[in-house]
């Protein structure tokens, strides 16, 4: 079982707050990777909201191809950062050439194209890298996207964080997700570790997911090339909110629907009963079988976290106006906001989405018997 | 060689029978019961002469003959009285002196039941052993990396849906326009399949709809029962039991007049209409009620006269094409309950299957896809249908899925298996096995006449006489005095066991597999067989 851990503030915090909270539940995870999802940048990318940020680890030919590629498109980078490591890396964490963090000026040929198509381009375009790097071994991409950073590697989480440097001044954020991965598999590869990312909609689980293969072929089946990978089976949870808020036009409340869909008893009494029923009918194919708890980060800057059917899986929301942290145990949660009022920390059950939206005033708990908020 | 009976090239002996009669002159009461209750005339009283030669030890007294007459059972080896090895003569002896044992060597009387050049006809099923479905196991087992559910104390999820799922966008679209949704029963998993009201008796076919109602209003076990081809009774059109229903409209539309005329009566919807093109017994051919068992009822409730074959023809006569005609059937059938009834084809395993569910992908009005593979039961057809036409189900199935699946619509078109499903008595892992290779759901005749009323015959060519109407056990007869051995509250209470056994053995297959929120449909990845091409086929685990 892996731990997870977020935050979200108003004010912009090293995402090395998060790798300590990992290390304070070191018991739950083996050290055997890391993955950081930053968003709502602050420090140098406070002004640089609007451009797409690439994020990954390349060779130094990698590094040369992508840079032909994007120049090639037209990409223009606008800021960088190059994370230098020492020549030999620590036990555990392989050493690479490079950690790179990219902003990009658009194409100009990009500014008449709507947002859905210059989404969908920069979908296509990290796509595209990831299967030029797989090709070569050059190339590992984990997110382009604008306002968004992503880091993976393996190794213990708190040393990874002191080899790359990640307490660094320019790496700031609102919103951070944090995974400490428990490894059950050998073979492991950087595109399995969590958070998983896809046009703007982040997760990351627990648990196992044993509803994986039929799920997996129902997106497969769908018409977004996105809905691709799959080397964790956790990756569909991230894809079934992206299907859910994107490609169905529903809201975060309407996830648990989706994937833990109500007992025909409580869908009778439920105020959308005819809706729910229909939804429970035609998305049975995404239904998930647990044990898991799901953190995601959603394009409003919301931070939210729903359990399985049976809640299998620990998972604990508290913290004052302004910072609100979200994490596997209760230490991680102590760990960095003490003076809280614990009276107020809430553990989600098995109807509950707790959300935390981007004023981050309040913890905001929708049980799946009331009432949604419906497309009109 | 001199003879004192003329031997005909179909003269037989004992050797020569399929089944050869056992019986046991020292325990045997002479009590007749056997031979009276033996519905194919197979045995009867023999008066055998038996020669005791009394030698004398005394030198001056000659040995004698002493001959003897005794009674006793005679089998008779006439092939048209062959016995089928039923064992009513064993169930109904007292004193255990009769018993029928197969033959090891090749059948004889095979070659003989053609006279009048009449191919064979029988009733009952492929008589093949074994199955791919029993070699197919369930490897995914939740072991420390997630807890493995409680099939005991966890709640589950088993039910499963039938009646065309549109996509969820177009659902979102449908929901938000007001456009019509077509109708969806949620249902349990294991279907009763079509088994007409005239292949079964009445008393059969009464338990049946009992044990399903009970399952339904006592157990909330949604479970449904298929009319088969044959109508279905007037009362039970008129109840509110008909939602527990599936109508089947097949190509000699018997009882279709009385049903159409009932639909304004109709307190409740049926839950579907399925319409049969094909059965997986006999592909290609039609149904087939021998006069034998044409009553008075059965005749008024299929609208035809008495003591006649009812031979259906083997295609629809109306359908000459599958994009236009059968379209327009489901079509119409839809719209005679007023679009609110799901009504889905059954056809008979094939490799065209593939191209009947392309078709059906692209009509909005259908339902589903039931597919009957080779093992599938029947009341009649000719051996050789039985025998060597059909396609296994297990494959039929996965192509069909993963040919959905490859359009998207995987959940779109729920398919159903049927034909042999627990054939050999593993009905929870068999119906899991389909599940798990893509079936919504499956269908059982055979398994819930052996299990539910006592069904004789098995995979060993046993009985098997389900077409003449002379069921030993009242089955599938309309004679009363063999009906009438067969107690419908009986038959309505082991429907209800097996419905409840299945449950708990289906909750022990899915539990240690960790899933309980919804059926696992199409979780390839829980499967594995110990057969490498069959592996690679179905597109599941090699494991040895």
């Amino acid at each position: 079982m892996c731990r997870l851990f977020a935050f979200t503030s108003t004010e912009p915090r090293s995402p090395m707050i998060a790798i300590d909270a990992l290390d304070v539940m070191r018991e739950g995870h083996d050290g055997s990777g890391v993955g950081l999802f930053l968003r709502d940048l602050g420090g140098p990318f406070e002004n640089l909201k609007d451009v797409p940020i690439l994020s990954g680890i390349f060779t130094e030919k990698g590094l040369k191809r992508l840079d032909t590629y994007l120049m090639k498109i037209g990409f223009m980078t606008k800021y960088k950062i190059s994370i230098r490591v020492p020549k030999k890396a620590p036990k555990g964490i392989p050493n690479r050439d490079f950690y790179i963090i990219k902003a990009y000026e658009y194409p100009k040929d990009w500014e008449d194209k709507s947002l859905r198509e210059i989404e969908d381009k920069l979908m296509n375009i990290r796509l595209r890298l990831r299967k030029m790097g797989e090709k070569e071994q050059d190339m590992i991409v984990f997110s382009f996207w604008p306002d968004v950073i992503m880091i993976k590697e393996l190794g213990d989480p708190k040393t990874v964080g002191e080899y790359l440097d990640i307490a660094r001044d320019e790496l700031k954020a609102r919103v951070v997700m944090a995974q400490g991965r428990q490894n059950t598999n050998y073979a492991i590869n950087l595109y399995a570790c969590h958070p998983f990312f896809i046009q703007g909609f982040s997760t990351m689980t627990n648990g196992e997911n044993t509803a994986f293969i039929p799920i997996k072929d129902f997106l497969q089946s769908r018409d977004c090339k996105g809905y691709a990978g799959y080397q964790s089976d956790s990756e569909v949870f991230t894809h079934i909110l992206h299907y859910t808020m994107l490609e169905l036009g529903l809201g975060i409340e309407a996830y648990k629907h989706i994937i833990t869909p109500l007992n025909n008893d409580l869908l009778e009494n439920h105020p959308d009963s005819h809706f729910l029923k229909q939804i429970k009918i035609s998305c049975r194919k995404l239904i998930i079988d647990g044990p898991n708890c799901v953190i995601g980060s959603l394009p409003d800057h919301s931070l939210f976290m729903v359990q399985d059917r049976k809640k299998l899986r620990p998972g604990v929301v508290g913290g004052k106006p302004g910072m609100f942290v979200f994490s596997s145990e209760m230490c991680g949660l102590d760990a960095v906001i003490p003076d809280r009022d614990k009276s107020k920390d809430f553990q989600p059950m098995h109807m509950d989405t707790v959300i935390v939206g981007p004023e981050r005033q309040e913890v905001i708990v929708c049980q799946q018997t009331q009432k949604l908020p419906l497309p009109h | 060689m001199s003879t004192n009976t003329k031997i005909a090239p179909s003269t037989l002996s004992i050797k020569d029978l399929l089944w050869q009669i056992q019986w046991d002159k020292d325990k045997c009461t002479l009590c007749g019961k056997c031979c009276a209750v033996c519905p194919v005339n197979a045995i009867e009283l023999g008066v055998f002469r038996k020669r005791i030669v009394e030698t004398s030890l005394e030198p001056d007294k000659s040995s004698s003959n002493n001959f003897k007459v005794f009674h006793g059972i005679r089998q008779k080896t006439d092939p048209v009285f062959a016995c089928i090895g039923c064992g009513m003569c064993s169930l109904v002896c007292p004193n255990d002196s009769i018993i029928p044992f197969k033959n090891e060597e090749t059948d004889k009387v095979k070659f003989h039941i053609n006279r009048d050049g009449q191919p064979k006809k029988r009733g009952g099923r492929r008589n093949s052993k074994g199955g791919l479905l029993d070699e197919i196991k369930f490897i995914r087992i939740s072991m420390l990396t997630d807890p493995a559910l409680d099939a005991g104390r966890h709640e589950f999820e088993l039910k499963t849906l039938l009646g065309r799922v549109l996509s969820p966008e177009k659902t979102i679209e449908h929901l938000k326009n007001k456009g019509w949704i077509p109708p969806v029963r949620e249902i349990y998993p294991l279907i009763i399949g079509g088994m007409s009201f005239g292949a079964l008796s009445p008393n059969m076919w009464e338990g049946l709809q009992m044990g399903v109602a009970y399952l339904n209003e006592e157990m909330n076990m949604p479970v449904r029962i298929c009319t088969g081809e044959g109508g279905c009774p007037p009362r039970l059109l008129r109840s509110r039991f008909l939602q527990y229903v599936i109508l089947q409209i097949a190509s000699g539309y018997f009882g279709w007049d009385e049903i159409i005329h009932a639909i304004p009566e109709m307190k409740v919807d049926p839950c579907a209409i399925e319409i049969k093109y094909g059965q997986g017994a006999k592909p290609g051919d039609g149904g087939l009620l021998m006069w034998n068992k044409v009553n008075k009822l059965i005749a008024a409730i299929r609208g035809v006269p008495q003591g006649i074959s009812l031979p259906s023809p083997p295609t629809h006569q109306t359908q000459y094409s599958i994009e236009e005609s059968v379209a327009k059937m489901i079509q119409s059938m839809c719209m005679a309950w007023g679009f609110r009834v799901p009504v889905y084809p059954k056809i008979s395993g094939s490799s065209t299957a593939l191209a009947v569910l392309n078709n059906l992908t692209r009509n909005q009005y259908a339902s589903g896809l039931s597919i009957d593979g080779e093992d599938g039961g029947t009341g009649a057809a000719y051996n050789v249908s039985m025998d060597h036409m059909g396609y296994p189900i297990a494959s039929n199935i996965r192509e069909s899925y993963l040919n959905l699946a490859a359009l998207g619509m995987q959940n779109e078109i729920p398919l159903f298996a049927g034909g042999g499903v627990g054939k050999n008595g593993n009905l929870a892992a068999n119906a899991a096995a389909l599940i798990m290779l893509g079936a919504s759901g499956v269908q059982v005749g055979k398994y819930i006449m052996q299990a539910a009323a006592g069904c004789l015959g098995s995979e060993s060519d046993r009985c098997n006489v389900c077409n003449i109407g002379l069921c030993p056990k009242g089955i599938t007869s309309q004679d009363p005095r063999l009906y009438r051995r067969l107690n419908p509250e009986d038959v309505a209470q082991r429907v209800v066991d097996v419905f409840l056994s299945f449950d708990t053995e289906l909750r022990k297959i899915v539990a240690p597999l960790g899933r309980s929120t919804s059926l696992p449909i199409g979780m390839s990845d829980a499967l594995g067989i110990s057969d490498y091409y069959a592996a690679e086929k179905l597109k599941i685990k090699y494991v040895v």
